[in-house]
C-alpha cells in the first residue's frame, strides 16, 4: 500500500518571497499594462475598445509610421550591439584569459568600469566630447590631421543612431568580456592540455576547443543584448531628448513609449496608447526571446566535464 | 541621489511640522528651475514676511520633463499645492480632470486683462484656472560691442537682416547667428514663432488658422519656414549638433554676434556675460520697409491651485498676493524678461528688458499660434512644428513639404481645418 507523500511545505515557504516580490513589482503590472492597452478614455469616460488600440497603432498611417521607424532603429541598435559589442567582447576576453599578457587585471578593470556609470553620465560625456564646439573630439583628429573626417555626428540623420548604439557598445562591452572571460575560464586544463598534445594551437585552438565551450555563453549574451536593447531608452532620451531627434532618426521603442505614455511639452500624455505601444514592445520581446529558446538555445551541445 | 534629497527634505519638513504645528507650508511646483535662487531670495521671503505662519517651498523640476512629471504627480495626489501653469490647453485639460480648482472668484483676478486671462480660460471663457504671472516677448538680442566694431546697425526690414548676416559672415570674427538644431524646440520656439507673426499678421493669422479660412500650406505659413531655411548659412560649424546652453553659451563667450531670443534670456544672460560686453535687442525684420510689425508677446506663466490641496485657504491667500500689483513689481524686477500681465504698470529697471517692452507701443502682440486649441489632437502641432523648423533648417525637408506635413497632420483631427 503505496502511502501519499507528506505535502512539502517547506517549498513554498522558500519560493514565497521571491514570487510574492516579483507578483507584485513585475506581474500584476504587466497585467495592468496588457489590460489598460483593451481601454480608451471617450466622452463617457474609460470604455473598453478591445483591439482597436492595436488597429490604431498598425492602421493610422501616422502611428503606424513611427512605430515602424522605432521598430527599424531599434533593430539596427540591435545589429550594432550584435557585430560589433559581442565580436569585441569574445575578441577581448580571448586576449585577457592568455596567460602571456601582462596587466590582465587592470585591463579587465578598466573595460569594465564604464559599465558601472549611470546612462546620463555616459550620454552627457560622449555628448560634450563629440560636440562640435567645446569637444575634445574635433581637436584630437586635427592633431592626427584628421580633422576633415569629423562631422557633428550626433546632429546628422545618417550617423546619429549609428554613433549613439556605439557609444552603448562602449560602455557595456565589459558585460559579454566579463561573463565569455569566466567561461573561458572554467575549461579544463586537461582539455587545453590534450588539445595541444594533438598538435591544436593558437588560433586553430581558439576556433575548434575553445569557441565551442563558450557558444552557451555567447546564446546567453545575445539574448540579454536583445533584451536590453529593445527595452532601450535611457542614452537616447539622455543625448537626444524624448523627440528622438533629429527628425526621429533615433527614436527607438522605448523613447516612443515614453512621449506616448507620458506625453512630451504640448502633448498630452496617452496612457491607453502608451499601453498599447508597450504591449507591442512585450510581444516582439517575448517572440525573440521564444524564437531564440525554441530554435537556438535547445540546440546548443553542453559538454560535461 | 534627488531621492536622498527628498527623503531629507520629507524628514525634515515634519521635523518643522512637529516644532511649529501652526505652520503651514505651501509647495509650489514649478518647471522654472533657474529661478530657485529668486524665488529663495526675494519672493518667499516678502511673502512670508506679510503671512507669518504660511511657509513657502518651491520645488521646481525641470523644464521638458515638467508636464510628464506633473501630470503623474497629480494623479498620484502627491502634487504641491500650487501648480505653476503651462498656457493654454495643457493647463485647461488639467483643469477639466478637475486637478486645478475654479479661481473665477479670486478678487485678484480683476487685475488681469482678458487677453491676459485668455490662456487659462475654458473656452467660453468663464471659468479662469490660473493668476497670470508673466509673458515673454521675442526678438533678437545682438551683441552691441560686435555691431559697433563692424560699424553695423539693428535691421528693420528681412533684406537689411540677410545683408547684415553677410557682412558679418565675411568678416569673419564673429559666428552671425547662434543657433542649434539639435534640441529642436530653438528652431520652432526661436525661430519659426519669432519671425512668424509677421508674415501671418499676429492675431488676424491665427484666428484665421483657428477658424479654417487659412492653411499651413498658405503663402503667409510657408513664408517663414522658407526665411529659416536662409539661416543654415549664417549658423556656427557643427550646428546639427549644437544644444541650446551651448547656443546660449557661444553668445555670452562673446562668439556669436546675434542670438535669436526669448526675453527670458534677460535675466541669464546679464550675470554669465558679467559686462564683458553690451547687450542690445530688436525685433524681427518685418518683410519689406513700411510694413506693420508683429511681436510674439506670449503668455507663458499662470499659477493655479491643486484642487486636492489640504491648506486651500492659505493657498489662495498666497495666489490673491500674486495677483497683486505689489507681487508684479517684484517679479518683473527679479526676473527680468518676463513681463507682467498685471493691468497696473510695472516700472522696469532693465534697459534691455525696457527695450523689449516698448515694442508693444509700435508692434500688434500676439502668441504662438500652435498654443491655443491646436495642438490639442495627435498629431501635436506644437510638437510637429519643432521637428518640422529643424528639418526646414538643416535642410532635411524644403518648407513646402514641411507646410504640407504639417497642414496633413493639422487636418487629420482639427474639423475647422478639414473642408
Amino acid at each position: 500500500m503505496a502511502q501519499r507523500k507528506a505535502f512539502r511545505w517547506h517549498i513554498m515557504v522558500f519560493l514565497a518571497p521571491a514570487v510574492l516580490v516579483y507578483t507584485a513589482i513585475m506581474i500584476v503590472p504587466l497585467f495592468g499594462t496588457l489590460n489598460l492597452s483593451l481601454f480608451n478614455t471617450t466622452e463617457e469616460g474609460r470604455v473598453f475598445v478591445g483591439l482597436k488600440n492595436f488597429a490604431t497603432l498598425f492602421g493610422d498611417p501616422r502611428w503606424s509610421e513611427r512605430f515602424w521607424n522605432a521598430l527599424g532603429n531599434n533593430a539596427w541598435f540591435f545589429l550594432v550591439h550584435m557585430l560589433v559589442q559581442n565580436p569585441v567582447g569574445v575578441a577581448l576576453a580571448a586576449l585577457l584569459s592568455s596567460p602571456r599578457l601582462r596587466g590582465a587585471a587592470f585591463y579587465r578593470t578598466a573595460i569594465f568600469i564604464p559599465t558601472i556609470l549611470s546612462f546620463v553620465i555616459v550620454g552627457f560625456v560622449w555628448k560634450l566630447i563629440l560636440s562640435p564646439i567645446w569637444g575634445i573630439a574635433p581637436g584630437m583628429l586635427d592633431a592626427v590631421g584628421l580633422k576633415g573626417l569629423f562631422a557633428p555626428w550626433l546632429g546628422r540623420e545618417g550617423s546619429a543612431l549609428t554613433t549613439l548604439a556605439l557609444i552603448s557598445v562602449w560602455q557595456f562591452v565589459g558585460i559579454p568580456m566579463m561573463l565569455i572571460y569566466a567561461a573561458l575560464l572554467s575549461i579544463p586544463d586537461e582539455v587545453i592540455e590534450a588539445a595541444e598534445m594533438d598538435g591544436v594551437t593558437g588560433w586553430s585552438q581558439f576556433w575548434k576547443i575553445k569557441l565551442p565551450l563558450i557558444l552557451p555563453s555567447i546564446g546567453i549574451i545575445s539574448i540579454l543584448t536583445f533584451v536590453g536593447n529593445f527595452n532601450a531608452f535611457d542614452l537616447i532620451y539622455v543625448t537626444q531628448g524624448a523627440l528622438a531627434g533629429p527628425n526621429f532618426s533615433t527614436d527607438i521603442l522605448g523613447t516612443f513609449l515614453y512621449r506616448t505614455f507620458f506625453g512630451f511639452q504640448l502633448q498630452i500624455g496617452d496612457p491607453h496608447m502608451g499601453a498599447t505601444i508597450a504591449t507591442a514592445m512585450f510581444g516582439i520581446i517575448l517572440l525573440g526571446v521564444s524564437l531564440y529558446l525554441f530554435t537556438v538555445h535547445r540546440r546548443l551541445r553542453r559538454y560535461q566535464f | 541621489m534627488t531621492k536622498t534629497i527628498r527623503l531629507a527634505l520629507l524628514a525634515s519638513t515634519m521635523l518643522g511640522t512637529a516644532a511649529w504645528a501652526e505652520d503651514v507650508t505651501l509647495t509650489v511646483e514649478s518647471w522654472r528651475n533657474d529661478d530657485l535662487a529668486i524665488w529663495k531670495d526675494k519672493i518667499i521671503p516678502a511673502f512670508e514676511a506679510a503671512n507669518p505662519g504660511i511657509k513657502i517651498n518651491f520645488a521646481p523640476s525641470a523644464p521638458p520633463e515638467y508636464n510628464a512629471v506633473l501630470n503623474s504627480k497629480l494623479d498620484a495626489g502627491s502634487a504641491g499645492d500650487l501648480i505653476t501653469c503651462r498656457p493654454f490647453d495643457a493647463s485647461l485639460e488639467l483643469f477639466k480632470k478637475g486637478k486645478l480648482a475654479d479661481l473665477t472668484d479670486l478678487a485678484a483676478m480683476a487685475n488681469f486683462s482678458d487677453v491676459a486671462k485668455s490662456a487659462w480660460q475654458t473656452d467660453d471663457g468663464k471659468q479662469t484656472f490660473c493668476v497670470p504671472m508673466a509673458s515673454v516677448i521675442h526678438g533678437f538680442i545682438y551683441n552691441k560691442n560686435a555691431f559697433a566694431e563692424l560699424g553695423l546697425e539693428p535691421p528693420k526690414t528681412e533684406a537689411e537682416f540677410f545683408a547684415l548676416l553677410d557682412k558679418i559672415k565675411e568678416d569673419g570674427t564673429y559666428i552671425p547667428m547662434a543657433m542649434g538644431t539639435t534640441d529642436q524646440w530653438e528652431a520652432a520656439t526661436m525661430g519659426y514663432q519669432n519671425i512668424g507673426p509677421n508674415y501671418w499678421k499676429g492675431e488676424e493669422g491665427r484666428k484665421a488658422l483657428l477658424a479654417g479660412t487659412q492653411k499651413l500650406t498658405d503663402e503667409a505659413w510657408v513664408a517663414p519656414f522658407r526665411q529659416l531655411a536662409k539661416w543654415k548659412d549664417y549658423l556656427g560649424d557643427g550646428f546639427e549638433a549644437q544644444t541650446y546652453p551651448d547656443s546660449q553659451n557661444l553668445f555670452t563667450l562673446g562668439r556669436a554676434a546675434i542670438y535669436p531670443a526669448g526675453s527670458w534670456e534677460i535675466g541669464v544672460f546679464g550675470p554669465q556675460i558679467g559686462g564683458a560686453f553690451e547687450m542690445g535687442a530688436f525685433p524681427p525684420p518685418v518683410p519689406a520697409e513700411g510694413d506693420k510689425c508683429y511681436i510674439s508677446d506670449h503668455t507663458d506663466i499662470g499659477l493655479g491651485l491643486n484642487a486636492a490641496t489640504k491648506h486651500p485657504e492659505e493657498a489662495r491667500k498666497f495666489l490673491e498676493w500674486v495677483g497683486s500689483p505689489e507681487f508684479a513689481e517684484l517679479y518683473a524686477n527679479a526676473l527680468p524678461g518676463f513681463f507682467s500681465l498685471n493691468s497696473t504698470p510695472v516700472e522696469m529697471q532693465d534697459p534691455l528688458a525696457k527695450e523689449f517692452v516698448s515694442w508693444r507701443q509700435n508692434c500688434e502682440p500676439t502668441i504662438r499660434s500652435t498654443y491655443q486649441i491646436l495642438s490639442r489632437g495627435t498629431p501635436n502641432l506644437e510638437n510637429e512644428t519643432w521637428t518640422a523648423s529643424a528639418n526646414v533648417i538643416t535642410g532635411a525637408e524644403t518648407p513646402e513639404a514641411a507646410a504640407e506635413r504639417l497642414q496633413k497632420g493639422l487636418a487629420s483631427w482639427y474639423e475647422p481645418q478639414q473642408k
